[in-house]
C-alpha cells in the first residue's frame, strides 16, 4: 500500500555538476553589475540533481501519504470530503493562473464575474448581508471576525469591551484569534449533553462582553439547540456573535447562520466547499456579515454598479474597512475551485451535503454504538460527526484513543481526531462526510471493531502500532529537546563520530 | 446526486439501521423555525461538461496580454512536472500531517523545503511556511516584538519603500496590539533608505527595524549599513527578501556583523503562478535562538521506535491546538500544497538554475531601462537595481497604460495611488521570461499609445 522504500533525502540524491538542464534560461550576453558588498558570496546549497532524480523523489514520497484519494479519513472537523478534480484542472486553465493580481479591469471580468458569484452564492446559502472572499484560511477568517465586532464596537464609542467568550469546547483557534485582536478570554462551560451553559453564559455577559465566538453544531457533535436564547442573551448585553464556519457541512442548506442570529461567521472553504486541503493548506477563509457589520469587512471585495464592470473595491470606497490581509486579494486559485465545485452542486447538491454527511455519521455512530463502543452524548443525534470514548476501555485494558488512531492505520483507515475536544476523555471525533459509500463506511466499522476485540486478547500489539507503514510511532518529545529541523550533513556527521 | 455515492437500497438500509424513517429525521433537534428557506439565489446545478464550458469562457475573457506588472507578483518559468506532481492525489488531498506515520511524504518534503530556505536566506531555521509575503511580515513583527523584551514601545521603524500592501497588511493585523508602524523616508534621487535618516532615531525606544531588499521600486538597499546600526543598538532586524535575487544578493544571514534576526518574504516567484494574487506562500527563517517564538508550522527530524528516522510536527507547544489563548499566533495551517510545488521547483531549478534565472531578470530589466531610454523615458531612482524599476511616463501615464493595455501589453503598476509624491511614475518588470522580441513590442506599443492611435481591445 505505501512505498516502504527509505527514500533519502534530495540532498543525499545530489551530485556536484548534475542538474536539470532543461529548465535553465540561456545565460545573458552582457555581465550583471551589481556591487561587490550586496552581491551573495558562496552558492546557497540547492540540490544538483537530474530532472528524473527530483520528479522520482518526490513521487516516492506523496507515495508515503495518506490521502483522501488513497485512503477513508473520517477526521472530525475537517471534513475530508472528495475534492473533485474538475475543481483543480478548471481553476488551472491559463487565462487564471497568468492574470497578474494588479491587471486592469478590462483583463479582469471573468475572474472578477466568478468572484462576485461566489460571494453572491456564499451569502445565501449563510443568510448573511455581505461576504468577503480575502481571508487566506480559517484561522485569517476568525481574526477578521473578531476584528471586525471590535471595530464595531470602537467606532460607537463603546470602548469598555474588553471581553470575548468562548465555550470550553471551542476550537484552539478561537482563543487565540480573541487574544490577537486585543480582548481577554472568559471560558464558559458546556452542560452535561453537550450544550452551552446558559445559566454560566448569563453569569459571564455584562458591559464588558464584545461578543461570543460559537461553533453550531459544536465541536461536540451536537446541535445546539438554544442558539436563538444565547443569541438573546449576548445581544442584550450589547454583545455580537460570532459563527465558528468549522462544522457549517452539517447544516448546509438546512440552517443558515444569519437565522440563527449571527452577526459575522467565516466559512472554511476547504472544508464546506471541498477544496484541497494540500497536506496541510492552502485554505481560504471567507467572511460573512450582518448589515451591522457591513462597513468594516475586510478589504477589497468584488463590486459592480448596476450592469456595469466588476471592480474591486479597496479602502477609498470602505473608509470603516479593518483593511487588508493579504498583498492582493486572497487565495484566488482556492476560490476558483470552490466556485466550480458549487456550481456542481447548484441549490439541490448544497442541501444534499448536509443530509448525507449527517446519514453518515449516523449510521457509522449506530454502528459503532451496536458493536459496544461508548458515545460521548448517546442521547443526541449526530450531526455531521459525532465522539466515541474509550474512557471505559482505558480503565479495563489500557486501550487509548491514541493508540485506536495508531492501529487504524495498519488497517488502511486514516485516524479520527484525536484528544479533541479536549473535555472529552479518550475521545475520538469521526466525521465520515458524505462522499463515502456504505460500503467504505462498513469497512471501517469492521476494522473498528477488529481493533476493539484485539485490544482485548493482545493489547501489546496495538501499543506497537503502526507495523505496517513506513515508520513505527514517533518520540515527540525527543524530536523537541534534540530539534533538528534543518538538514546539516557536517552536524549528522559529528554525531555518527565520523 | 454528484459526489454522493448512495443508492436507493444504501439509503433504506442506513436508515433502519439508524432507526428512523426519513433523513430529514435526523435533523430533529433543529428548531422548526430555524429551517432554511429554499436557496433561490443559487443556480441549478451543472454537469462537469457545462462547468468546463463555462469555466473556459470566463478564463479566456480575461486574455493573455504580454505583462511587465511586477509589484510583488513575478512572471516566471514554471517546471512542467512542479504541478504534474504537486497535484497528485496524495500531496493534494491529504490533510495537515498531524499522523506522522500516515504522512511521511508531506512531512520529510517540508523538511527538505525548510533545509532549502533556511539555506537561500542564510539562516538557521525555518517554520513550514505563512500564508503569504505580507501576513508573513506581519507575523515577524509580532515575533520580532516578542523578542525584543527590552523594548516597551512596540515602535517598528519600516521603510516607506516597502510594498503598500505589505505596511497595510501588518497594520491591519497589528494594530490592536498597540504596535506602531513609523515610516522611514527613502532618498529622492536613489530611491533607496538613507541610513543617515535613522541618526533621528538614535535615542528612541524602537522594537524592530524592517529592511525589504529589494525595495517597493527595485532599489536595492546598503543592507549592511542598516543592520550595523540596529545591532549596536540591540534592535532585531526584520528582512523582507525576494528569493529569486538571493541568488545574486547577499543572504540575510550574512548583512551587517551578525545578520538579520527573521527573515521574510514572499515564495510566490519559486513555483507558483500569479494567479490573481494566491494561494502564494509566506517564508519565515530566523536564527536558532529564537524558534520557540516562531509561529506556524514547523517538521523535526527524528526516530520511530525502532530507531528509524523520520519526521514529525515539532514544538506543538507553541501552537494554538495546545497553547490556545497563549499561542504565539491563532496559525493553523501553512500553504502545503504550494510549499510542495516550491520544493520541486527549487530542487529541479538548483544553484545554477535560480541563479541564471536572476541573471536573466537583472539583464531583461535593464535591458528594459535601456530601450525605454531610447524612447525618452528614464528610469526615476539611479540606485543599483535588481529586476523591477520606476520609470517616469510623464503626465499623460495614465493614459498610455490604458492604451497599451487596449493594445495587449500591461506596461507596469501605476504608483500615484500609493505614492502621491511620484505622479506618472510606472514600476515595471522583466523577468527571465521576457525576451527581445517582447521588449521591441513593448516599445511599439508605448510608441502608438503616444501617437494616440492605441487601439481599443
Amino acid at each position: 500500500m505505501m512505498n516502504p522504500q527509505e527514500p533519502g533525502l534530495i540532498f543525499e540524491h545530489s551530485r556536484e555538476g548534475r542538474s536539470a538542464a532543461a529548465q535553465m534560461p540561456r545565460r545573458p550576453d552582457g555581465p550583471i553589475r551589481i556591487p561587490e558588498a550586496l552581491r551573495r558570496r558562496s552558492a546557497p546549497g540547492l540540490p544538483s540533481a537530474s530532472e528524473l532524480d527530483v520528479v522520482r523523489h518526490y513521487t516516492r514520497l506523496s507515495q508515503r501519504n495518506f490521502s483522501i484519494d488513497t485512503q477513508f479519513y473520517p477526521l472530525g472537523s475537517c471534513t475530508m470530503k472528495y475534492n473533485p478534480r474538475a475543481c483543480n484542472s478548471l481553476a488551472m486553465l491559463p487565462g487564471f493562473l497568468n492574470r497578474h493580481p494588479l491587471a486592469p479591469a478590462g483583463y479582469s471580468q471573468g475572474f472578477l464575474q466568478t468572484m462576485h458569484e461566489l460571494q453572491e452564492m456564499l451569502r445565501e446559502v449563510t443568510g448573511m448581508s455581505g461576504v468577503s472572499l480575502t481571508p487566506m484560511a480559517g484561522a485569517q477568517g476568525e481574526f477578521a471576525g473578531v476584528a471586525m465586532i471590535r471595530a464595531y464596537h470602537d467606532a460607537r464609542g463603546d470602548r469598555q469591551r474588553s471581553e470575548i467568550i468562548v465555550p470550553d469546547a471551542a476550537h484552539g483557534t478561537n482563543p487565540a484569534t480573541a487574544i490577537m485582536c486585543g480582548y481577554q478570554v472568559r471560558e464558559i462551560p458546556t452542560d452535561a449533553s453537550g450544550d452551552v451553559d446558559l445559566d454560566a453564559l448569563r453569569a459571564a455577559v455584562g458591559p464588558q462582553t464584545a461578543g461570543i465566538m460559537l461553533t453550531n453544531p459544536s465541536t461536540l457533535g451536537v446541535f445546539e439547540r438554544r442558539i436563538r436564547e444565547i443569541a438573546g442573551i449576548v445581544h442584550e448585553a450589547g454583545g455580537l456573535l460570532y459563527y465558528d464556519g468549522a462544522n457549517l457541512n452539517a447544516i448546509l442548506g438546512k440552517v443558515r447562520p444569519g437565522d440563527m442570529g449571527f452577526d459575522v461567521i467565516h466559512m472554511n472553504l476547504h472544508k464546506t466547499f471541498s477544496t484541497p486541503h494540500g497536506g496541510g493548506g492552502p485554505g481560504a477563509g471567507a467572511v460573512g456579515v450582518s448589515q451591522r457589520l457591513l462597513p468594516f469587512l475586510p478589504v477589497p471585495v468584488v463590486v459592480r454598479t448596476d450592469d456595469g464592470p466588476y471592480r474591486l473595491a479597496t479602502e477609498a470606497d470602505r473608509p470603516q474597512t479593518i483593511g487588508r490581509l493579504s498583498a492582493f486579494a486572497g487565495n484566488a486559485g482556492v476560490l476558483l475551485r470552490a466556485y466550480v465545485y458549487m456550481r456542481m452542486l447548484g441549490r439541490e447538491g448544497m442541501t444534499r451535503v448536509a443530509e448525507f454527511s449527517t446519514l453518515n455519521a449516523n449510521y457509522v455512530m449506530a454502528e459503532l454504538r451496536r458493536a459496544g463502543f461508548d458515545l460521548a452524548f448517546p442521547e443526541r443525534r449526530a450531526t455531521h460527526e459525532f465522539i466515541v470514548t474509550l474512557k471505559r476501555q482505558s480503565r479495563e485494558t489500557g486501550l487509548t484513543a491514541m493508540d485506536v488512531a495508531k492501529r487504524l492505520l495498519d488497517h488502511g483507515y486514516h485516524a479520527p481526531t484525536t484528544y479533541f475536544p479536549l473535555l472529552v476523555p479518550e475521545c475520538l471525533l469521526i466525521e465520515p462526510t458524505e462522499t463515502e459509500s456504505r460500503q467504505t463506511l462498513d469497512g471501517f466499522v469492521t476494522a473498528m471493531v477488529a481493533v476493539l476485540e484485539e485490544s482485548g486478547r493482545d493489547i501489546e500489539t496495538i501499543k506497537g502500532a503502526p507495523h505496517r507503514l513506513p515508520n513505527r510511532r514517533f518520540n515527540e518529545v525527543a524530536a523537541a529537546k534534540r530539534l533538528d529541523v534543518v538538514y546539516r550533513p557536517e552536524a549528522a556527521e559529528t554525531a555518527a563520530g565520523l | 446526486m454528484p459526489f454522493i455515492p448512495h443508492t436507493e437500497d444504501d439509503i433504506r438500509g442506513m436508515l433502519e439501521r439508524i432507526g428512523v424513517a426519513t433523513i430529514d429525521d435526523l435533523f430533529d433537534e433543529i428548531p422548526r423555525d430555524l429551517r432554511a428557506p429554499p436557496l433561490h439565489g443559487i443556480p441549478q446545478g451543472l454537469s462537469e461538461m457545462e462547468v468546463t464550458r463555462l469555466m473556459h469562457e470566463r478564463a479566456a475573457r480575461d486574455g493573455l496580454p504580454l505583462n511587465f506588472i511586477g509589484a510583488g507578483a513575478y512572471e516566471h518559468h514554471i517546471p512542467a512536472a512542479v504541478w504534474q506532481i504537486a497535484t497528485r492525489g496524495e500531496f493534494y488531498s491529504a490533510y495537515t500531517p498531524y499522523q506522522a506515520e500516515a504522512s511521511q511524504g508531506t512531512l520529510q518534503l517540508i523538511y527538505e523545503y525548510q533545509t532549502m530556505i533556511s539555506r537561500l536566506t542564510g539562516m538557521e531555521v525555518s517554520n513550514a511556511s505563512l500564508y503569504d509575503g505580507a501576513s508573513a511580515l506581519a507575523e515577524a513583527v509580532l515575533m520580532a516584538v516578542r523578542i525584543n523584551r527590552r523594548s516597551k514601545s512596540g515602535r517598528i521603524l519600516v521603510p516607506g519603500a516597502l510594498h503598500p500592501a505589505y505596511r497595510a497588511v501588518t497594520r491591519s493585523i497589528v494594530h490592536n496590539q498597540s504596535i506602531e508602524l513609523v515610516e522611514l523616508p527613502w532618498d529622492e534621487r536613489l530611491g533607496s533608505l538613507d541610513p543617515g535618516s535613522l541618526a533621528a532615531f538614535e535615542d528612541q525606544d524602537i522594537a524592530a527595524l524592517v529592511i525589504a531588499q529589494p525595495n517597493f521600486f527595485g532599489v536595492l538597499e546598503d543592507v549592511d549599513a542598516l543592520t550595523r546600526w540596529a545591532e549596536s543598538r540591540a534592535i532585531p532586524v526584520v528582512a523582507v527578501v525576494n528569493p529569486v535575487s538571493l541568488a545574486l544578493l547577499k543572504p540575510p544571514g550574512e548583512w551587517g556583523d551578525r545578520g538579520a534576526d527573521i527573515v521574510v518574504g514572499e515564495g510566490q516567484p519559486l513555483g507558483a503562478p500569479v494567479s490573481s494574487g494566491g494561494p502564494y506562500f509566506g517564508f519565515m527563517t530566523s536564527r536558532r535562538e529564537h524558534i520557540r517564538q516562531m509561529p506556524g508550522r514547523i517538521v523535526g527530524r527524528t526516530e520511530d521506535a525502532d530507531g528509524r528516522s523520520g519526521f514529525v510536527l515539532t514544538l506543538q507547544a507553541r501552537e494554538q491546538h495546545i497553547r490556545r489563548s497563549k499561542a504565539t499566533s491563532n496559525i493553523c495551517t501553512n500553504q502545503g500544497l504550494v510549499v510542495t510545488a516550491s520544493t520541486i521547483h527549487m530542487a529541479l531549478l538548483g544553484d545554477q538554475g535560480l541563479t541564471r534565472v536572476a541573471e536573466a531578470c537583472w539583464a531583461n530589466t535593464h535591458a528594459l531601462r535601456e530601450r525605454l531610454a531610447e524612447a525618452g523615458i528614464r528610469a526615476r531612482f539611479e540606485g543599483d537595481h535588481f529586476h523591477e524599476m520606476v520609470f517616469d511616463f510623464g503626465a499623460d501615464a495614465e493614459g498610455i497604460l490604458e492604451s497599451m493595455a487596449a493594445d495587449g501589453v500591461l506596461a507596469g503598476h501605476a504608483l500615484d495611488t500609493d505614492y502621491p509624491q511620484l505622479p506618472g511614475c510606472v514600476l515595471s518588470c522583466a523577468t527571465e521570461t521576457k525576451t527581445p522580441g517582447d521588449l521591441d513590442r513593448f516599445l511599439r506599443s508605448l510608441q502608438q499609445a503616444r501617437a494616440g492611435d492605441g487601439r481599443a481591445v
